[in-house]
């Protein structure tokens, strides 16, 4: 359609959301970056007394913390929060998407699909407090879902509190996270396979293709642009989480499923370093940036065909 | 049902024995994964000493009480009543502001033509992802010079800020697919741009609206990181802040923590029972495009 032209009358639709962005969103973003160089853009905060400069980006390197030589090399946790962020996406990515489009292909066929769809999609909809506290309970030696089901299959002797010991805190963690954001992955690729030209397929059966063929041949391939979201948003997740690992683990024990969202969060609170804790938070979103470029390409794309 | 016979006929799902394993295993699928939540659930209505002793998941013995929600309602500590009633004061304002201003943007940027607006449009997906962690220091020292911190009124504002991108973002999508025929009559007749907003394209676009509403509330009735930062009082603190206080020092107390996880997601399930529709409609607007 054509577009109105713009006059000052006109600018007045965006001047309360500006207000707003500029001083709670974008002022503090600016703010932090700063903060991070050891300069102090804001009256009240105290720095400690270090030189303005990359101090606290080559301080927080050797933060044992922030990424452990020791655990890396000797394969243990703590490895410090960085790796176990990588960690994180290495395996709750793979497993997300695996879960997401079988399950949306599956429950296509299945009676009562939509009921376990939404069963599946509770996750999503909780506090993540609330699911954080789900795993912790999950996971329990005596009272989790977990450990009933080893059990049942004759492992009991492998019963105990996942969450509590360094070797499997961080991938009890894991786990759940991957059971609390299928919700995302099914529901996407459900509402991108139910938008699919139902002839294409049609026509593969026609041809005599089996279900296999089907699957990765036409149905992957056509909703590549869901897959591109759901890895997106699942990165940006798996590095910004937080409320999980806090109501389950803390970080702990010792550590071992600190994440870097948290660590900033320490640095802040416990020891009221806010230039470190401006540091983590900047090299968060130093990290996050690739993923956010590559996510707004798409979606601008995607504007572009409409 | 006419779907399957033709996958069958097809031979792409095989014969009705098959079907009907798959289905079973669906559906031991779909009761197992919401496991969590029934054992969550019963723990919460049985004694604690119960649970400990039998597990949550025996029907004999099985004694009914409600002292778990009583104790977590009306905890001395941190009363998950009045956590409750602070995140309906938090809640509301800060799904009301946000998307009263970003309906207004967002009819600015479906409908006038401005030179930059493809790069406001980048920003404004940026914001959208970037972490709280980044803006939460300053906000912090800002709101302490403000006296705002540990008022509803800081995080409220803090809550809007952060919800305007987004919905910005989806309400655009919105009103870009409404049809202009009828503001060009407005238009027309005389209407100024706030009266075409108002009078014709609001009303068009109430579902939207509603999307767009729903999954504010339950994103900042689920956010835990605002409210740590912002709110210390523990008469002041939303519900979320308060559960992970009830968990005990040295030994997790389930009957009490079970309760208050009910009542702390029971808000945005009825949300999202009750408002489904358009609860899924916005979900799958904000991450997908249209």
């Amino acid at each position: 359609m054509t577009q109105l032209k713009i006059t000052p009358k006109r600018i007045s639709f965006f001047i309360p959301a500006l207000i707003l962005i500029l001083v709670f969103v974008v002022y503090p973003i600016i703010a932090t970056i700063i903060l991070s160089f050891n300069i102090n853009p804001i009256p009240g905060v105290n720095i400690v007394e270090r030189s303005p400069g990359f101090e606290n980006y080559i301080k927080i390197a050797t933060d044992k913390r922030f990424i452990n030589p020791k655990g890396i090399e000797t394969h243990s946790f703590p490895m410090g929060a960085i790796i176990h962020n990588v960690i994180w996406i290495a395996i709750h990515l793979p497993l997300t998407l695996i879960v997401g489009i079988l399950f949306a292909v599956y429950l296509q066929y299945v009676r009562g699909g939509s009921i376990i769809r939404s069963f599946i999609f509770l996750g999503m909809v909780i506090p993540m407090i609330v699911g954080g506290l789900l795993i912790l309970f999950s996971f329990d030696k005596d009272l989790g879902v977990v450990n009933l089901l080893l059990k049942l299959f004759g492992l009991g002797f492998l019963a105990r509190t996942w969450t509590i010991y360094p070797d499997t805190a961080l991938f009890s963690l894991i786990l759940g996270s991957v059971w609390l954001w299928s919700g995302f992955s099914v529901t996407m690729y459900s509402a991108g396979l139910s938008s699919l030209p139902r002839e294409v397929i049609e026509a593969a059966i026609v041809d005599g293709a089996d279900f296999k063929t089907i699957l990765f041949k036409v149905i992957i391939p056509m909703l590549k642009p869901v897959t591109l979201t759901v890895v997106a948003m699942t990165i940006l997740w798996d590095l910004k989480i937080f409320d999980v690992v806090y109501a389950a683990t803390q970080g702990g024990p010792g550590g071992a499923s600190m994440v870097l969202a948290l660590l900033m969060y320490e640095y802040f609170a416990r020891l009221g370093d806010y230039a470190m804790s401006a540091t983590v938070a900047t090299v968060l979103t130093i990290i996050i940036i690739p993923v956010v470029i590559f996510w707004i390409r798409s979606v601008i794309r995607g504007e572009r065909e409409v | 049902m006419k779907k399957l016979f033709k996958y069958r006929r097809t031979g792409l799902i095989g014969s009705p024995y098959k079907i009907l394993v798959l289905n079973i295993v669906a559906w031991v699928i779909g009761v197992l994964w919401i496991t969590p939540f029934i054992g969550i659930f019963m723990t919460s209505i049985k004694p604690f000493r119960e649970v400990v002793l039998h597990g949550w998941w025996t029907i004999s013995p099985f004694t009914f009480t409600l002292k778990n929600y009583v104790d977590a309602l009306f905890n001395p500590m941190f009363s998950l009543s009045r956590g409750i009633l602070n995140s309906f004061i938090i809640a509301i304002p800060s799904t009301v502001i946000p998307v009263t201003v970003a309906a207004l943007t967002a009819y600015g940027f479906a409908r006038f033509s401005l030179p930059i607006k493809k790069y406001l449009f980048a920003t404004i997906l940026f914001l959208m992802a970037v972490p709280q962690q980044m803006t939460i220091i300053p906000i912090f020292f800002l709101s302490k010079n403000l006296s705002l911190l540990n008022t509803y009124l800081g995080l409220i504002l803090v809550h809007s800020s952060w919800g305007i991108p987004w919905i910005t973002f989806f309400l655009r999508n919105y009103f870009s697919l409404l049809p202009v025929e009828l503001e060009e009559a407005a238009r027309v007749d005389g209407a100024t741009d706030f009266q075409v907003f108002r009078k014709v394209v609001l009303p068009l676009a109430i579902p939207g609206i509603i999307s767009a509403s729903v999954l504010q509330f339950a994103w900042v009735w689920n956010d835990f990181f605002f409210a740590l930062m912002l709110i210390f009082d523990p008469d002041k603190m939303v519900v979320t802040q308060m559960l992970p206080r009830l968990k005990g020092q040295y030994q997790v107390d389930w009957g009490l923590l079970s309760s208050g996880s009910v009542i702390a997601m029971l808000a945005p399930l009825l949300v999202y029972a009750f408002f489904n529709k358009y609860y899924m409609s916005g979900f799958r607007g904000w991450a997908m495009k249209r």
